[in-house]
C-alpha cells in the first residue's frame, strides 16, 4: 500500500474542498441573488469543467501555468517555483476541475430558500453577505454538506488533470489514481485491487453519510 | 407624507398612480389583481421595476426621495425606513421568535435590542412565544410575530399587505386597535392593502380605491366605498 500517495490524496482533497467552499459559497450566492445577463455567462463558465475533458483542462492549465505565459512567469516570480508539477499546481487544477461539484449543489440549495425570506431580510436592512451567512447557508445546510462531499470525492478520484498538470512525482503529485494506473500498467493486479478498494470504500462511506443525513431530514419531514 | 407617481406596464397589466397619502392610516382597497401587492413591493423597494415589464416611479417619503427613475435614483430596501408585512409571514424558520424580531436591530446594543424586542412582542401579544421556533406557531401567531419583526426597526412607513388574514375577527380588531395607537405614538405612517371592505370601514382610515391599476377614488371610507357598502348591506337582506 502506498501510504504516501494516500496521505497526499487526502491532503489534496481536503485543501481543495476548503478552498472550493470558500469560492463556491459567494459564487453560488451571486448566481442566486444577483441580477444581470452576465450571470448566465458566469454560470456557464462555472459549469464548464463538467463537460470539458479533464485532459484538455489539464493541458490548458499546464500551458497557462508554465514558463511561456506571463501568468506562469508571474506565479514563478511570486512563489519561487512554477506551479506545474507541484502540489500547489494540483490544488489549482483540482479547484477548477471540481468547481461545478461545489457550485451546483449550493446554487440548487440557495435557490430553494423561499424568496419571501430573502425579501424580509432585505427589508430589515441585511446586505447580501449577511443574507448568505444568516439565511442561505443555515437553510441550505444539506446542500453545503453535499457540495463538500462531492468536491472531496471528485478530487480523490481525479486522474486526467492530475497526470497532465502534476505528472507522477512521489510525495508531491502522485495521488492514489496515479498509483492505481501505474499498478495496472505493471500488471500488479493484487496491489491495484487494494488501491481500487480503498478508493471505492472511501466513496461509498462518504456518500452513505451524505444520503443518511438526507434520509433523516426526509423522515422528519414525513413525520411532520 | 408619501408622494407617489408611478407608471408600470407588463403586457395587458397597467399600473398608473399619481397621489399623495398624508393620513396616518391609509387603506388601499381593490379586488385581486388590481395591483395592490405590486404597488407595495415597488414602494418597499423589493422590485425596482415590475418583473418582465417597465416602470417609471417617483416616490418621496417625508421629503426624502426613495426612487426617481428619471434621475436614476433608487434606494435599496432596508434604506427606505419602510417595512412590509405580507399575507405570508416569511419568518426565518431556523431562528426563534425573539431572534426573528431582533433581526433588523443589528445596530442597537444588546440591552436596547432586548428591550425593543420585548416591547414589540408585548404589542402583538406574543411575549410567551419568544423562545419558540416558527414551526411551533399557528398561522395567526406567525402573522403577529411578522408584524413585530417589521416594526422593530421603527420604520417611518409601514406597508401591510393583508397581514391579518389568519387572525379571527375579534383578535384582529384588538390587535389593530393596539397597533394604531402604537403607530400614532411612534409616528409611523401606515398603508394597508386589502380587498376586504370591512377592514377599511372599521379602521376609519382614508381609503384609496385601486381599480384595474388606476386610483379610481381617494377619501373617507364612507364616500369612496359607498357602492361596496351597499353591496355588503344587500347580503343582510
Amino acid at each position: 500500500m502506498d501510504w504516501q500517495a494516500l496521505e497526499l490524496t487526502l491532503r489534496l482533497a481536503s485543501v481543495t474542498t476548503i478552498i472550493l467552499l470558500a469560492i463556491a459559497i459567494p459564487l453560488a450566492s451571486l448566481l442566486v441573488l444577483g441580477r444581470g445577463r452576465w450571470l448566465a455567462a458566469l454560470e456557464a463558465l462555472a459549469a464548464l469543467p463538467l463537460v470539458l475533458p479533464p485532459t484538455v483542462l489539464g493541458f490548458f492549465l499546464l500551458v497557462l501555468l508554465g514558463p511561456r505565459t506571463a501568468v506562469g512567469r508571474g506565479i514563478t516570480a511570486i512563489l519561487g517555483h512554477p506551479l506545474a508539477f507541484s502540489f500547489d499546481g494540483l490544488v489549482v487544477g483540482s479547484v477548477i476541475y471540481s468547481l461545478p461539484f461545489a457550485v451546483q449543489p449550493l446554487v440548487a440549495g440557495f435557490a430553494a430558500v423561499e424568496p419571501g425570506l430573502v425579501d424580509a431580510a432585505r427589508l430589515l436592512g441585511a446586505g447580501s453577505s449577511r443574507i448568505v451567512v444568516t439565511l442561505l447557508v443555515p437553510l441550505a445546510r444539506r446542500s453545503l454538506i453535499a457540495a463538500a462531499v462531492l468536491s472531496f470525492l471528485h478530487t480523490v478520484g481525479e486522474f486526467g488533470v492530475v497526470l497532465m498538470l502534476g505528472g507522477d512525482i512521489p510525495g508531491a503529485t502522485r495521488t492514489l489514481s496515479i498509483v492505481l494506473y501505474n499498478q495496472v500498467e505493471n500488471f500488479d493486479y493484487a496491489a491495484a485491487n487494494r488501491t481500487a478498494a480503498i478508493l471505492l470504500g472511501l466513496s461509498m462511506v462518504a456518500l452513505a453519510v451524505l444520503y443518511s443525513k438526507g434520509e433523516k431530514r426526509g423522515s422528519a419531514a414525513r413525520r411532520a | 407624507m408619501l408622494e407617489l407617481t408611478l407608471t408600470a406596464e407588463r403586457g395587458s397589466f397597467k399600473l398608473n398612480v399619481d397621489c399623495r397619502f398624508a393620513s396616518d392610516w391609509t387603506v388601499i382597497f381593490g379586488s385581486s389583481g388590481a395591483g395592490k401587492s405590486t404597488l407595495l413591493r415597488l414602494l418597499a423597494g423589493l422590485d425596482r421595476t415590475i418583473p418582465g415589464g417597465s416602470t417609471q416611479a417617483r416616490i418621496v417619503l417625508d421629503g426624502a426621495v426613495l426612487a426617481h427613475s428619471a434621475k436614476g435614483l433608487w434606494r435599496k430596501p432596508g434604506r427606505r425606513h419602510t417595512s412590509l408585512v405580507a399575507q405570508q409571514p416569511s419568518l426565518f424558520p431556523h431562528l426563534s421568535v425573539e431572534a426573528n424580531v431582533a433581526y433588523g436591530l443589528n445596530g442597537l446594543d444588546r440591552v436596547l435590542r432586548a428591550s425593543r424586542v420585548e416591547e414589540l412582542l408585548s404589542l402583538v401579544d406574543a411575549t410567551e412565544l419568544a423562545g419558540r421556533l416558527p414551526r411551533d406557531l399557528s398561522g395567526g401567531q406567525e402573522q403577529r410575530v411578522a408584524l413585530a419583526r417589521a416594526l422593530a426597526p421603527l420604520p417611518r412607513l409601514l406597508l401591510l399587505d393583508e397581514p391579518f388574514s389568519a387572525l379571527d375577527g375579534v383578535a384582529s380588531d384588538a390587535l389593530i386597535s393596539r397597533l394604531q395607537s402604537w403607530l400614532l405614538q411612534n409616528k409611523v405612517q401606515t398603508i394597508l392593502a386589502t380587498h376586504d371592505a370591512t377592514s377599511a370601514f372599521s379602521t376609519g382610515a382614508e381609503v384609496a380605491l385601486l381599480h384595474e391599476g388606476r386610483l379610481a377614488a381617494q377619501g373617507a371610507a364612507s364616500q369612496v366605498l359607498a357602492t361596496e357598502r351597499t353591496r355588503l348591506l344587500s347580503h343582510l337582506q
